[in-house]
């Protein structure tokens, strides 16, 4: 029996291929190897059956504690969303998902068609010019755009927001180590006083903290200096917001795990980029165009492949190779079944119940929000104790009760992160309520009986 | 011609009308609602005013267009699909299944380390396998893909080569010229400047001119083996010591692992690191393009630079994410830990195999692709006359006289049922056709593809000129790529 379950051949189809390349053994193949490291003892485990594979990593899922379990209020890049039952039916279709990148258009149409529908449709809800194929996700995505803009404006200094989400900013400094970029840090309020001789300004709106930021001044400043506005946002809040590429947005980049991406404890995701069309020629990553066959149907390929590494090896815009194609297909099959009204009503509902927990929120004694201005579906909640201990109160209640803005680094802010969706509930809310209220009431009692 | 079965109008005649052309205004699902009047929490001068021209449809219209856009989509799922350096073997469908457990895929990256106990438990153990099959000591999960594991580790080699204190005269990164294009960009896109050291007779980097190549002004080599035309290096050791003798750090790009499990482990080469293709060598679904997964293994003078978090292991059993064993670290690549589906379906793929299965795995993948080389060789060159590991590269020189360029053949392919081997890679063979197997198909398969393949020289020895109609039964013919990028049509635009 064969030992790789996977494998077809059986001892007589061995026999015969070996005789018909003309040796007795795959050992004979293998002469190149140098012989005092060949076969090495890997002391991995037996291999198991699929029904033991599937009972050893049930054993391994049920020690986590998914979102489901109790009231849930993490967010920020990554939001439990609905996901319509017929995304993964559609999208995780064997002739999708074990597709490779689609070198061959004449018999890779799915692929093609759908991911050119992706980029039709983040135009559209960004309202940019062109979106690319995918990145891998939020982070890198928006390290690459200030590699794009260092390329466009030959400048190496490049300017952040404090409240652009911190893994983001941590992955920008990390990519700048390659360049040797500089990359500064200010609150989004100095943001438009720090444009002289940047290659690009990065705001995020809605920010980390969920508060809405006035793109457009900030993007006047940038274009008066001659450097690109980087603008991350959040696919949900451009239904309702006035999108990227009517603020003056130059590359627009942000995580697209919300169109129907599962959290999944940190990906696969899918990162998106988009630019206006006068910088396509510098943007990372494939694209697919639309063209026609020798008939004259329409049809799809990847164009403008003379950016990418494949042709141009160190002289390409990145080093992208494989991307998140079926992350983009599932986004475009959640949009086409959410549709406007739908993405809109996602969106409503995660600001409705998010102002209106903020309000009960609010009303706890010595609480706060601490936004510096209108938030969209998540808030800086201010508590009388140390952000931590609040956080520990909670969560010994089965709440997992926000972001801890302290441990992010979002400078001078602390308190909780408190995201709310289309998924938060009622029963949610008042758990939270209620458990923030006796964490401070009992503090309160701790105090006043020393 | 088919008409598009919805009736929807096309701008052109098309397979399937764009989710644009299927729509009507006031068609809508019902998969949320609620909140009509939120839009007032949001003071006016934010508010969206550019209309939203996302498509109206129904569901039962989303899921005949996808499954008729499924129809015209070859995978491994519906054939043999011998991509060199591809691998696209079998993605079995376990997996897939455990991967969306709730228990995994419900679960935020955020949440507290006592509440993701499993999450860590698995990668903590997955890093263990790679370790072992790598013959290296330390990993991170956290790159993207290969080509994102290729960048981690020139950051990683800066930030060493920083540490003592040449970081800044060692400027210069060695790139074989049968290297992927995503090793001299990757290189590129840290700073870095890239020589290219030329192959040998006999397929192997030419060590005179690599030696020429090095001095103290280099960073590191960056070595694919077996390379990407399916062949051992076979001064790998030598190679390694060069590189190490100017004090350079040797890469090995992972693309071929699945022709090494179990037969030999790079750490015992001379490697410093390797990354693995997941999504090639431990059969996750490559998904039209991705996603990926490149976890980086390292040596250990090379831990203390790796990205962070790592996982640690605490002495009760527990696990919890920590950057104490890497002080040096270059940051983060990406948010959070990587791509945690993908690394769940490389573990649950990895302890299905085994100890057993690994080694079986690469055996077979060689044999195949020594079989289809030794029933081909007599009709197509092989570029390098010697024994092959997971992959092979023929020479269509012969065929391109005769009138059929390697494409028109790759074209033929389709014709006969196939999708066509990767072409025109690596750069150095001319009229390249680069061929894997892998384990995954039965012999009647590779002896119909050989078949094939035989045809189609038979062809090109009577009719050369018919190839250039190819593919004929393809949903589409051949597409027109020049226009597409002479002007470009991104996207989808209202034609009012």
């Amino acid at each position: 029996m064969n030992r790789n379950p996977y494998s077809p051949h059986t001892d007589a189809d061995r026999r015969d291929m070996l005789a018909a390349i003309g040796v007795s053994s795959v050992d004979d193949l293998l002469g190149a190897i140098p012989s005092d490291a060949r076969r090495p003892a890997l002391g991995l485990p037996q291999g198991m059956s699929e029904a033991e594979v599937q009972a050893h990593l049930a054993s391994l899922a049920a020690r986590n504690r998914p979102a489901g379990a109790g009231p849930f209020f993490l967010g920020g890049p990554v939001q439990r969303r609905y996901i319509p039952a017929a995304v993964p039916a559609l999208a995780f279709r064997g002739e999708f998902l074990t597709a490779y990148t689609p070198y061959q258009p004449e018999i890779s149409q799915g692929t093609l068609q759908s991911i050119f529908e992706y980029q039709s449709l983040l135009s559209e809800l960004l309202a940019m010019d062109v979106v690319n194929s995918s990145m891998y996700e939020g982070a890198s995505a928006v390290a690459e755009a200030a590699l794009m803009a260092v390329r466009v404006t030959g400048r190496k200094r490049v300017v952040v927001a404090t409240d652009v989400y911190f893994q983001y900013r941590e992955t920008l400094r990390t990519y700048a180590r390659g360049p040797e970029l500089e990359i500064v840090e200010v609150p989004t309020r100095d943001l438009a006083s720090s444009a002289a001789g940047v290659a690009c300004l990065i705001v995020q709106h809605p920010d980390a903290l969920g508060t809405l930021v006035d793109v457009r001044r900030i993007a006047d400043a940038a274009h008066a200096a001659g450097a690109l506005l980087v603008q991350v946002t959040e696919p949900h809040a451009c239904a309702l917001l006035e999108p990227p590429g009517k603020l003056g947005a130059d590359i627009v980049v942000g995580e697209g795990q919300p169109l129907g991406i599962p959290m999944s404890f940190g990906g696969p995701y899918l990162g998106i980029i988009a630019c206006r069309d006068a910088l396509v020629r510098q943007m990372p990553g494939r694209i697919v165009g639309e063209t026609r066959d020798a008939n004259g149907m329409r049809g799809f390929v990847n164009t403008l492949q003379t950016r990418e590494q494949h042709i141009r090896r160190e002289k390409a815009t990145s080093n992208i190779c494989t991307n998140e194609a079926i992350a983009a297909i599932v986004a475009s099959v959640y949009l086409a079944l959410m549709g406007p009204e739908g993405l809109r009503a996602a969106a409503r509902l995660g600001v409705e119940r998010a102002h209106r927990l903020a309000e009960r929120l609010a009303a706890v004694p010595g609480c706060g929000i601490g936004n510096d201005g209108a938030f969209f579906d998540r808030f800086l909640l201010t508590t009388p104790l140390g952000e931590e201990a609040v956080h520990a109160a909670l969560r010994a209640e089965g709440i997992e009760g926000g972001g801890v803005a302290g441990r992010d680094g979002y400078t001078g802010r602390r308190g909780l992160i408190v995201q709310c969706t289309e998924m938060t509930t009622d029963a949610e809310m008042d758990a939270l309520v209620r458990a923030l209220g006796s964490t401070v009431a009992g503090a309160r009692e701790k105090v006043t009986a020393r | 011609m088919r008409l598009p079965e919805s009736g929807a109008a096309t701008a052109a005649p098309a397979l399937e009308p764009l989710l644009f052309e299927l729509a009507r205004d006031g068609r809508a699902g019902r998969h949320v609602r609620g909140a009509e009047n939120a839009d007032a929490l949001i003071p006016a001068e934010f508010r969206r005013r550019e209309p939203l021209r996302l498509p109206q449809l129904t569901e039962p219209q989303v899921v005949r267009h996808y499954m008729h856009l499924s129809e015209i989509n070859y995978s491994v799922d519906t054939g043999m699909y011998p991509l060199g350096s591809c691998t696209m073997k079998y993605n079995p469908k376990v997996n897939d299944r455990v991967a969306a457990l709730p228990g995994f895929a419900e679960i935020h990256p955020r949440q507290d380390d006592a509440t993701v106990q499993g999450a860590l438990a698995l990668l903590w153990e997955l890093e263990q396998l790679l370790v072992k099959v790598t013959g290296m000591d330390a990993v991170t999960l956290q790159p993207a893909a290969g080509a994102h594991a290729e960048f981690t580790a020139m950051l990683v080699f800066k930030a060493y080569h920083a540490s003592r204190g040449d970081g800044g005269t060692r400027r210069r990164v060695i790139v074989p010229d049968s290297a992927h294009g995503t090793n001299p960009a990757s290189a590129a896109m840290c700073g870095f400047e890239v020589t290219t050291v030329k192959s040998d007779a006999r397929g192997n980097i030419d060590l005179d001119a690599l030696k020429a190549a090095l001095g103290p002004d280099v960073v590191g080599l960056m070595l694919t083996n077996p390379n990407t035309l399916g062949l051992f290096e076979e001064r790998v050791r030598a190679v390694c010591d060069a590189v190490h003798a100017v004090g350079g750090l040797v890469y090995g790009d992972g693309a071929n692992m699945n022709a090494l499990l179990g037969l030999v482990r790079p750490g015992d080469l001379g490697l410093d690191c390797i990354h693995i293709n997941v999504h090639k060598t431990f059969s996750t679904p490559h998904g039209g393009g991705g996603p990926g997964a490149g976890p980086l293994c390292v040596k250990e003078r090379l831990r203390p630079f790796l990205p962070s978090p790592g996982i640690v292991r605490e002495a009760d059993g527990t696990f919890r994410r920590s950057s104490d064993d890497r002080p040096r670290s270059v940051g983060r690549v990406r948010s959070f830990f990587g791509s945690f589906g993908v690394l769940v379906r490389a573990y649950a793929y990895m302890r299905t195999l085994g100890d057993g299965g690994m080694v079986e795995t690469s055996e077979d993948a060689i044999l195949a692709a020594n079989y289809l080389a030794a029933r081909l060789r007599g009709r197509y060159e092989l570029a390098y006359d010697r024994p092959c590991m997971h992959e092979f590269v023929l020479s269509a020189a012969a065929q391109k006289k005769k009138g059929a360029a390697a494409l028109d053949i790759a074209k033929a392919l389709i014709d006969e049922g196939f999708h066509p081997s990767s072409v025109y890679f690596p750069l150095i063979v001319p009229e390249a056709m680069m061929i894997e197997p892998t384990e995954t198909e039965p012999k009647e398969t590779l002896d119909a593809f050989a078949d094939a393949l035989l045809r189609i020289a038979d062809r090109v020895d009577s009719d050369a000129a018919s190839l250039h109609e190819a593919p004929l039964t393809a949903p589409l013919r051949r597409l027109d790529e020049v226009t597409a990028a002479r002007h470009p049509v991104l996207r989808w635009k209202s034609p009012s």
